[in-house]
């Protein structure tokens, strides 16, 4: 796929603008320059009055991730709510490939049922007819699984539309701080606060499940590493040692927790499992080894090490703890976090004096930077591989901010109080 | 997070629509995707109050250090050997509080951090002040001295405080 960088703002997504839980507000600065033209027509609600509006939730979805332009509403001839009232022409005359429609109806137990269809105009025919099904307040739920639906026959990749991001949002008053660890919809919607302190709270990770976060809070006075869970908001202290107890990360099988602990004298690696509570040192060397992050084999493990001299990224093997580097590329690379392929590794990147990030592809070594603000950091790549969320600079803001994996796509969610930071893409969540 | 979709096909045959030649032909049962999807809930922080005396003195309380450095200055040394003087003449533990400037990744500049505060208190140990009396805590770059990304709240915020 060929993708040029358009100038700046093209869409405004207006998803949350209305939404009064959210404070993260997203704009999409750059697109795909072919992308696929799609009409939704809008769904026969059969008088069913809702909250969300399903058919401007999905088109949100669709436009963020710079695949697809819209077309818009008021070019519509028709609005055809089941296939056997679309006329093909009407849609190829707009030049649309693919057509979305559908109808939403109560259940007999007062659940709400939106059957929809993907039609390609060029064929003429049905790609799929799905009924999805929820509750009333779960349409936004219910519209994220529509557009999870599309983006996959469309381009053949999973959606992560129906996924959520963890992050960290920090309020300064004064000498008074306060934290919060937010949880919201991908989108930014939805906005839960998990956890508010009045002390630094960091480095968010979820469980592979989704159903948990591990994250460093220093409530104590000092840094910890504690796990919650989201639905129940239980919570449990898992470490307590002297010095550094930081960047947790949970292993693919969501049995261990690669952290970092300074307690022997300086960071090093080490492997807690969690129903045990056995620790074990992964590594060993006086240079600073922190921010481990699994690979998905479950037997290897990135990290950062300033041993070279400057911070990179290495690889450690569980097996036998061999230890290999992996970037030679510019003075400064740390946090990587690697695509659920195994392959595309995203991380902090500086190659003079700027901090971007970049994705190295770990088979044939190519480098990419991918963004062109400064002081970048926190990438976090989604279930899908296809974006990743990082957290930049944005007018002296912590903003949280996105691009697709080859830097055809981007799209900013700045929040409208404080700085957010520490982006963590949840993993699928079904 | 509580998110359950079931996937299963509908038992039903859907009624096969034909006759209309501009119309669509369906070729397979629809699926159907059952949402259900739990909230999630806010946990409580019992923050510990964190009592911190200062140090009454006149010399300094504060070292600054050059990027991605833990090297002491000739002028931080100066400073550290009058607190060790001071430090022998009484019983109290000090805090160092190591930071960072905001460029670089937040957990690796914890460490930085960490290796600064360090560096100060293995400078008082050489003095002679016992290692038990000196407690070593990095705030990475959480807790800014400066704000703005310039070179002078970056120097301002590469720093050892003594407590």
């Amino acid at each position: 796929m060929t993708l040029f960088k358009q100038f700046s703002i093209l869409l405004m997504a207006l998803l949350i603008g209305n939404n009064a839980y959210s404070e993260l507000v997203i704009r999409v600065t750059e697109g795909n320059d072919k992308p696929t033209v799609i009409a939704l027509s809008p769904f026969d609600l059969n008088g069913l009055k809702m909250n969300d509006n399903i058919a401007d939730i999905v088109a949100s979805d669709l436009r963020r991730s710079g695949l697809f332009k819209l077309i818009p509403q008021e070019d519509m001839l028709a609005f055809p709510s089941t296939p056997t009232d679309v006329y093909f022409r009407d849609w190829r005359l707009l030049g649309a490939e693919y057509l979305v429609v559908g109808s939403m109806s109560v259940l007999t137990d007062g659940r709400y049922e939106l059957e929809f269809s993907l039609l390609s105009i060029n064929s003429q025919k049905i790609q799929f007819t799905h009924k999805v099904r929820s509750s009333a307040t779960k349409i936004r739920d219910l519209a994220h699984s529509v557009s999870d639906k599309i983006y996959q026959s469309i381009t053949g990749i999973r959606g992560a539309f129906s996924t959520r991001l963890a992050y960290v949002s920090v309020i300064r008053e004064g000498d008074d701080f306060t934290y919060r660890l937010k949880v919201a919809d991908a989108d930014g919607a939805r906005e839960n606060l998990m956890l508010e302190s009045k002390q630094p709270i960091m480095s968010p990770s979820w469980s592979p499940d989704g159903k948990e976060l591990a994250y460093v809070s220093f409530e104590t006075g000092r840094p910890a590493i504690f796990r919650q869970n989201l639905a129940t908001a239980s919570r449990q202290q898992l470490t307590n040692f002297k010095g550094l107890n930081g960047a947790p990360s949970w292993s693919p099988n969501g049995e261990n927790l690669a952290l970092v602990l300074s307690k022997d004298g300086n960071p090093e690696l080490y492997n807690l499992e969690l129903d045990s509570g056995k620790l074990t040192r992964l590594t060993r060397h006086f240079a600073i080894d922190t921010e481990p992050a699994w690979m998905p084999d479950g037997k290897h493990i990135l990290f950062t090490s300033d041993r070279g001299g400057t911070p990179q990224i290495y690889k450690l093997k569980l097996a036998d703890r061999s230890v290999e580097r992996i970037t030679f590329q510019g003075n400064y690379n740390a946090r990587a976090s690697i695509a659920p392929d195994g392959r595309t590794m995203a991380m902090v990147h500086r190659s003079s004096k700027v901090f971007h990030i970049a994705a190295l592809d770990l088979n044939t070594r190519r480098l990419i930077e991918l963004t062109e603000t400064t002081l970048d950091e926190s990438p976090s790549v989604a279930p899908n591989g296809a974006m990743l969320m990082y957290a930049t600079k944005y007018k002296d803001r912590g903003i949280l901010a996105a691009v697709s994996v080859d830097a055809g796509v981007k799209y900013n969610l700045p929040a409208k109080l404080g700085d957010v930071r520490e982006p963590a893409w949840s993993p699928f969540l079904r | 997070m509580k998110t359950r979709i079931n996937l299963y096909a509908s038992l039903f045959a859907l009624s096969v629509l034909t006759g209309c030649s501009s119309s669509a032909i369906y070729d397979s049962e629809p699926t159907t995707t059952e949402i259900d999807n739990a909230g999630v809930k806010t946990a409580e922080v019992e923050s510990a109050d964190i009592e911190v005396v200062p140090v009454v003195a006149d010399t300094a309380t504060v070292f600054y250090f050059d990027f991605d450095k833990a090297l002491l200055t000739n002028e931080s040394k100066a400073d550290l050997l009058e607190h060790a003087v001071i430090l022998a003449g009484n019983s109290r533990s000090v805090r160092l509080e190591g930071h960072a400037d905001e460029r670089g990744t937040r957990e690796y500049n914890m460490a930085l951090g960490e290796r600064r505060a360090t560096s100060v208190k293995e400078f008082l140990v050489m003095q002679g002040v016992s290692g038990d009396r000196i407690e070593v805590i990095s705030f990475g770059e959480e807790r800014a001295a400066a704000y703005g990304s310039d070179d002078e709240a970056w120097r301002l915020n590469r720093r050892v405080e003594l407590k």
